[in-house]
């Protein structure tokens, strides 16, 4: 397969993602959108490693795994504490901030 | 070479039509189940891709850890799992239509891309990804192993009891 296919299938996948961001409620389901982006991004990092024989792909796809672990681990440590003060976590609810 | 394309087809398929499901379903605890599908499809993804090791990794890491973590808060932040919430989303439309618009940009990029030919295998590329993450990677690795600390610390403060 070219490159192109593997750079478009991360492109639909990245595409899907952003959808979920963009309409889901709830906070962990903004977060799981956000993991689909980012595992797009990891494939467009590893497709073009392999096609240009540089180390440097994988080396940052193995930095983006882990550093979106401790993310998500952190993401979801929000997510309970606020779900525990306000009782809710659809993200409309959540405008503490709000002027 | 035609397994590859066939490989790549299935896990194409699998991949898209998990990640429709992961934004699509409406009970969230499905979506979890349907991204860990879609994690395991980008592993084959990886393996199409002669990386065996990122494979691994990603079975470890995302589609063990990840999706442990995420079930853990749902079960956590118990009233998601019924239907007790409202779990439709919101602006579908416009979302789909800002999606369709990014999918569309890079897209049209790809198709001006000139074609680049892959390179084949050269030597243990395992070995060489170990010999680089001590070498000139050393740093960044530390680094790494400082914020996973620390995220660690975070965690555990937010989650904390307040007695």
């Amino acid at each position: 397969m070219p490159l192109s296919a593997y750079l478009g299938l991360a492109a639909l996948v990245f595409a899907i993602g952003l959808f979920g961001v963009l309409t889901r409620r709830n906070a962990v389901g903004i977060l799981l959108g956000i993991e689909l982006m980012l595992n797009a991004v990891n494939i467009n990092l590893v497709a073009f490693s392999r096609f240009r024989a540089d180390l440097a792909g994988l080396i940052f796809t193995l930095f983006t795994i882990a550093i979106t672990v401790a993310e998500v681990a952190v993401g979801l440590a929000i997510v309970i504490v606020i779900f525990r003060v306000r009782r809710t976590i659809e993200a409309d609810h959540l405008d503490l901030l709000r002027g | 070479m035609t397994a590859e394309i066939v490989g790549f087809w299935v896990a194409a398929v699998v991949l898209v039509g998990a990640s429709l499901a992961v934004v699509l379903t409406p009970n969230l605890f499905h979506a979890v189940l349907w991204l860990a599908a879609s994690l395991v499809a980008t592993g084959v993804v990886f393996l199409l891709l002669d990386s065996p090791f990122l494979f691994a990794v990603q079975l470890l890491l995302y589609a063990g850890g990840v999706v442990t973590i995420v079930v853990f808060a749902i079960m956590l932040t118990e009233q998601l799992v019924g239907e007790s919430i409202r779990q439709t989303s919101r602006f579908v439309f416009n979302g789909a239509v800002l999606a369709a618009a990014v999918f569309v940009g890079i897209a049209s990029f790809l198709f001006h891309a000139p074609a680049v030919a892959r390179s084949a295998v050269s030597g243990d590329q395992l070995r060489e990804l170990g010999r680089a993450l001590v070498g000139p990677f050393a740093a960044p690795l530390q680094l790494l192993g400082v914020l996973l600390v620390i995220a660690l610390l975070g965690a555990l403060y937010f989650a904390r009891t307040e007695d």
